[in-house]
């Protein structure tokens, strides 16, 4: 025979429920009415959203058409095309920039292969995920939507719900930034400067044995090590 | 007597093998006896067509789903009833159906762990974990120790976040709404952790043929002994609104009973072979990861019940934290990623500085990495069992055959067995506690 205080004691549990902290936030999409709480919690630093396509310090693009991101994609939403640069008005500096860069969100599953695959760190994603099309068209982001503006900030397009802080750690950079399954890379900075942010700090990750600060580490050992 | 011996056939046809028949012979029964219906469609919808249908036969045929709230997605039943009781019943598959083991053959070796991922979404890093040692295992190539551990942390986490799914959806399915909710908040708390270290919730393509995507992020340590704090508290809680609940144990025990012998025979694995007895864990029977170098406990039933599936899931949470807890003081320094300029990209750093590295990963992420020719298969003990890849190489850089040994595709087929002879209420619990993905029933 059960002990009819068991009963009660189940009960107790969804009742003291009523006194304890809520975990759910007021969140209204971005529609809400004046004053009224719209709160998202705030994003991991590796977290994967929309793409943007960065930009050198000195205001040139950092892609240069090479089309890895495209072969790279296990959905194939990427559609690149690179052509040669104007010696005398370059987009990138080097040879060839991204003539055509089109991505269909329709297709993207936000993997990160090409943010991982891009030799320039050119592309990397953002922290934004909401953003909805009412046709197919809408949902293919070109050079117009996806290259940052003239500040380095990735551009807000009407109908995406940008957030505080959303776009101050474009990418999934931990992933642009890869050591590569190398710990001596970890923490050390090689990447190059972006438009409206400079240079990134690294992940310190298991920087202790960091090659560019250790002796017994130093880059030029690395580098013969790893060239054999 | 086996099951294509035509006397068995004939025999068990007539319905003459008795009521007193135990063990894998239930499960070979033919005929209306058993406890699979089957019945094309062509024959069900011949069967409602016909106008002479004795007026006193009280058996109807009754769909279940495939758009059921308790079917856990797209699971079809054909329920054969007579009144409120299941006499034979057939699950209905591939309404989920999208070519995932085929389109892994158009995709690379490093594109696969975005598609396999996909499969059971409620524990996606264990499918990709089989499907990363089916690949090293061609390769011949041997991870990381810090890659293994990190491995080793990540499932055991989705371990915890698979259960505590199945410890929502059983209360929702039973009544139990605050349950529902409560499971939700706490798999929540284990997703944030995923979303930290993979960037994603779901879907992670975070372990990858030859390691791990990326290291630990920083502070990894306190986030885990965060969840390790607030999880053990509110499985109390469970305890208290479920495992002692009389309401509760009323509904379950005794409900939807295997036994070991059955459970054998249908290749069922994970919690339903454990809840009939038998201890079957691939983490102890043949382990992989190091899992040869952590303390854990396989947790048994005794009755084979849906109270014992219960249970026994709960209880792997807490074994889970268990071993989590030992991996965050064993956790080794080092490489996340075999260092094999074959297979591993260069270390970015190193694209600037050499050509033979900017070679090496434009090759790797175009073309590929080439795996040797042969074939390889890895199994894993996932939150529903074992779960297998294998794997066909033809020597290119793409699968020429993957098959996936998914548990919740052979778990299914239990479910008729499970529900004979008992009330269709009692189905849904059953389905409950099977606890199927259909991503990974249909691939």
């Amino acid at each position: 025979m059960a002990d009819p205080l068991d009963y009660l004691r189940g009960f107790a549990v969804t009742f003291k429920k009523l006194f304890e902290d809520r975990v759910t936030g007021d969140y209204r999409g971005g529609k809400a009415k004046e004053g009224a709480p719209d709160n998202k919690r705030p994003k991991p630093e590796r977290f994967h959203g929309r793409h943007v396509l960065n930009r050198y310090e000195d205001g040139m693009e950092k892609c240069i058409g090479c089309e890895l991101c495209a072969g790279v994609c296990p959905a194939k939403c990427i559609y690149v095309r690179g052509a040669d640069n104007d010696p005398d008005d370059p987009t990138s500096p080097g040879e060839r920039f991204g003539y055509v860069y089109e991505i269909n969100y329709l297709r993207c599953i936000h993997c990160d292969l090409c943010v991982e695959a891009c030799p320039t760190q050119a592309i990397t994603e953002s922290k934004l995920f909401e953003f909805s099309f009412t046709n197919r068209n809408d949902a293919i982001y070109t050079k117009n939507e996806l290259v940052v503006d003239d500040d380095g900030m990735p551009q807000k397009m009407p109908w995406e719900d940008w957030r505080e802080g959303d776009d101050q750690l474009t990418s999934g950079w931990m992933r642009a930034t890869s050591s590569a399954g190398d710990h001596r890379y970890e923490g050390s900075v090689h990447w190059a400067g972006e438009l409206g942010y400079g240079v990134r700090a690294p992940e310190v990750g298991q920087s202790a044995g960091t090659i560019s600060t250790d002796g017994g580490n130093s880059p030029a050992e690395v580098r013969s090590e790893n060239d054999g | 007597m086996t099951l294509t011996d035509p006397e068995h056939l004939e025999q068990s046809e007539a319905g003459g093998l008795g009521d007193n028949i135990d063990g894998a012979e239930r499960v070979k029964r033919r005929g209306s006896d058993s406890a699979v219906l089957r019945l094309s469609e062509a024959e069900c919808a011949e069967i409602g067509n016909d106008p002479n249908t004795d007026a006193d036969d009280e058996r109807v045929l009754l769909n279940m789903g495939p758009s059921h709230p308790s079917t856990h997605g797209v699971l079809r039943l054909m329920l054969e009833m007579e009144g409120e009781t299941v006499l034979r019943s057939k699950p209905v598959v591939g309404y989920l159906h999208t070519g995932m083991e085929k389109q892994a053959e158009q995709l690379t070796y490093l594109q696969g762990g975005t598609n396999v991922t996909r499969m059971d979404y409620a524990s996606p890093l264990f499918t990709e974990l089989a499907f990363s040692l089916a690949t090293e295992k061609l390769l011949g190539i041997e991870v990381p120790e810090r890659a293994t551990w990190i491995r080793m942390l990540m499932c055991e986490l989705n371990r915890m976040s698979s259960h505590l799914l199945f410890m929502a959806t059983n209360g929702m399915d039973l009544g139990a709404v605050s349950m529902m909710i409560y499971g939700w908040r706490e798999r929540e708390e284990v997703l944030r952790f995923f979303e930290k270290v993979t960037g994603l919730r779901m879907n992670h393509n975070y372990i990858r043929p030859g390691g791990v995507a990326a290291d630990m992020p920083d502070g990894w340590e306190a986030d885990v002994e965060h969840l390790l704090a607030l999880i053990p508290p509110r499985l109390e809680e469970y305890d208290i609104l479920m495992t002692g609940q009389p309401i509760w144990r009323e509904r379950l025990q005794g409900v939807g009973v295997l036994n070991a012998d059955e459970a054998l025979a249908l290749s069922a694995t994970g919690p339903i072979l454990r809840s009939t007895g038998y201890a079957w864990d691939l983490r102890r029977d043949e382990p992989y990861l190091a899992y040869s170098a952590v303390d854990f406990d396989v947790i048994v039933g005794s009755y084979g019940d849906c109270y014992d599936r219960y249970a026994i899931r709960l209880n792997e949470i807490r074994e889970s934290m268990r071993i989590v807890e030992q991996i965050l003081d064993k956790m080794p320094a080092g490489d996340y990623r075999v260092q094999d300029k074959k297979v591993t990209p260069p270390p970015r750093v190193r694209i600037d500085q050499s050509m033979e590295a900017l070679i090496h990963h434009f090759k790797i992420f175009t073309e590929g990495y080439k795996v040797p020719e042969g074939e390889a298969y890895a199994c894993v003990e996932s939150p529903r069992g074992e779960l297998g890849v294998y794997l066909v190489s033809d020597g290119t850089s793409t699968p020429y055959r993957m098959h996936v040994r998914g548990p919740s595709f052979i778990n299914v087929q239990t479910m008729p067995h499970l529900m004979q002879n008992g009330l269709i209420a009692d189905g849904v619990a059953i389905i409950s506690s099977v606890d199927p993905i259909m991503g990974e029933v249909d691939r």
